[in-house]
């Protein structure tokens, strides 16, 4: 079945709870998906990501496993894991906030997914299965690379303070670019990491 | 006779990690653990902090919360304002079970530094010196000090940039200080020595930090690192001043908290105010 789907290997997560991830471009269909998470739908629990407010694989994985944790631990403080991923990636408290700024919107183009296998019935053939069917949209692989042509990273940085970090990307290049990276991504990293401290 | 020590079971998730993580130090206050990230294929250190049976669990709980928290704060906020430590990668102060049944124990996942320590780099650097000293002729003398002076200066600076980033350490001693391994291909150091001085400075350990901007606190860090200095590495101490150097041009506060550290007669009162802290463990450890 569809390959685009990754299996993400987190360490220290038990075998029994996978992850699932795909990232897609160009949907046309956001409207949509973001109805089925209003109404409820169970068909449709997934943690659906405005992937512009995505920095990198790191970054997504610390809020995956952040949510995982405090899955494991009872301590959810939304309705489920894959709501309370999307809320790990807000640095603030407020769970509708949230969802309005790194959730799917109506006007999402770039959209990562993730599903948590939190019961048997979740396999990777269901869950790839189910995103072919329901999501309209061009599937890309999820690396650092395709990560930053997508990230709003002027938006990503104003939403956690962290607008005096320099922008990788800017002209300077080489290592500092590569510096540039590894400090914003370490420092949303942290910030996920103390969410709620 | 004593039994093999058997440290305490790791806390989950950890307990699910496959190989399982590498105990490699123990101090008064946790286990430093060797895993894996939350890639596995980058390493990462673990620093779990077991809840302490002998307190009170709500005093427990409450202690090594603060703790845990305050060291990832200083941390986050270090590697927002470019100071070279190692960067938090997942935290939980919550412990599990959530009541006083529940393990009250905290942990700390960060980012892996791979190089020596300077106090290895140092004690190394200064027994060859001390067997071989005497074959160097004057000029690799000269070389071979002005590398440690080099290295004192660029640790100096370093920590310039953890006060002004408004963090105080509170336990520097050069096994807190790290040289990371340079990553790109650099031209080794041609040196008889055989002790590379390379690399950049990391703090860790910041167990003990806080933020703070008095000159005060910032004077008992430097403090405690040269009394630290002066007592394991005797051959060094004399490039203190290279330290101090570093430290002036490194920001400009630095003046005032180096004055604050002549003035010292006056007591440093807050040097080894942490030993209060390890005292009271100690004490509160014996049995009643």
């Amino acid at each position: 079945m569809a390959s685009y789907l990754e299996t993400l290997d987190i360490p220290h997560l038990p075998e029994s709870l996978s992850v699932y991830v795909a990232l897609y471009r160009d949907v046309q269909n956001a409207a949509f998906l973001r109805q089925q998470l209003l109404s409820g739908n169970k068909e449709f629990e997934y943690a659906f990501i405005d992937a512009s407010m995505v920095f990198s694989r790191a970054h997504a994985t610390a809020a995956i496993f952040r949510a995982i944790n405090d899955y494991k631990n009872d301590r959810l403080k939304s309705h489920n894991v894959h709501s309370e991923i999307v809320f790990s990636l807000n640095p603030a408290n407020n769970i509708a906030d949230s969802f309005r700024k790194f959730g799917v919107a109506d006007s999402t183009k770039d959209l990562l997914a993730v599903k948590v296998s939190v019961s048997p019935e979740i396999t990777r053939d269901s869950v790839a299965a189910h995103l072919e069917a329901s999501v309209q949209g061009t599937p890309v692989t999820f690396d650092d690379q395709t990560i930053s042509e997508i990230s709003d990273v002027t938006r990503i940085k104003k939403m956690f303070k962290l607008g005096a970090l320099p922008s990788p990307g800017d002209k300077t290049g080489g290592t500092q670019n590569t510096n540039a990276k590894r400090q914003l991504e370490m420092s949303l990293v942290g910030a996920i990491a103390l969410r709620g401290s | 006779m004593a039994d093999e020590y058997k440290p305490p079971a790791l806390p989950a998730p950890f307990n699910n990690t496959n190989p399982a993580p590498e105990l490699l130090t123990q101090g008064a206050e946790g286990h430093l653990y060797k895993t894996f990230s939350l890639d596995p294929s980058i390493p990462a250190a673990l620093k779990v902090r077991p809840s302490k049976p002998y307190r009170h669990p709500i005093l427990d709980r409450r202690l090594t919360r603060q703790r845990i928290i305050q060291e990832a704060r200083c941390l986050t906020k270090l590697i927002r304002e470019g100071v070279s430590v190692p960067a938090v990668l997942a935290l939980d102060w919550e412990g599990q079970g959530g009541d006083e049944a529940g393990w009250g124990g905290a942990w700390l996942m960060m980012e892996w530094i791979d190089g020596p320590v300077v106090r290895v780099v140092l004690e190394q650097w200064e027994a060859w010196m001390k067997k071989n000293a005497s074959s160097l002729d004057v000029a690799q003398l000269e070389q071979e000090n002005a590398r440690v002076k080099a290295l004192l200066r660029r640790i100096g600076k370093t920590i310039g940039g953890l006060h002004k980033a408004g963090v105080v350490h509170g336990d520097l001693t050069t096994s807190n200080i790290m040289l990371r391994l340079p990553t790109e291909d650099i031209e080794a150091e041609t040196t008889p020595t055989g002790v590379s001085t390379q690399g950049e400075v990391v703090l860790i350990d910041f167990g003990l930090a806080s933020q703070s901007a008095q000159d005060e606190d910032r004077a008992v860090d430097l403090y405690v690192l040269e009394r630290a200095i002066g007592s394991t590495h005797p051959r060094s101490e004399p490039f203190m001043e290279e330290l101090v150097h570093g430290y002036r041009e490194s920001h400009r506060g630095a003046t005032s908290t180096l004055k604050r550290l002549e003035d010292n007669p006056v007591p440093l009162s807050n040097a080894y105010s942490h030993m209060d802290r390890i005292d009271l463990n100690w004490i509160l450890k014996t049995p009643r």
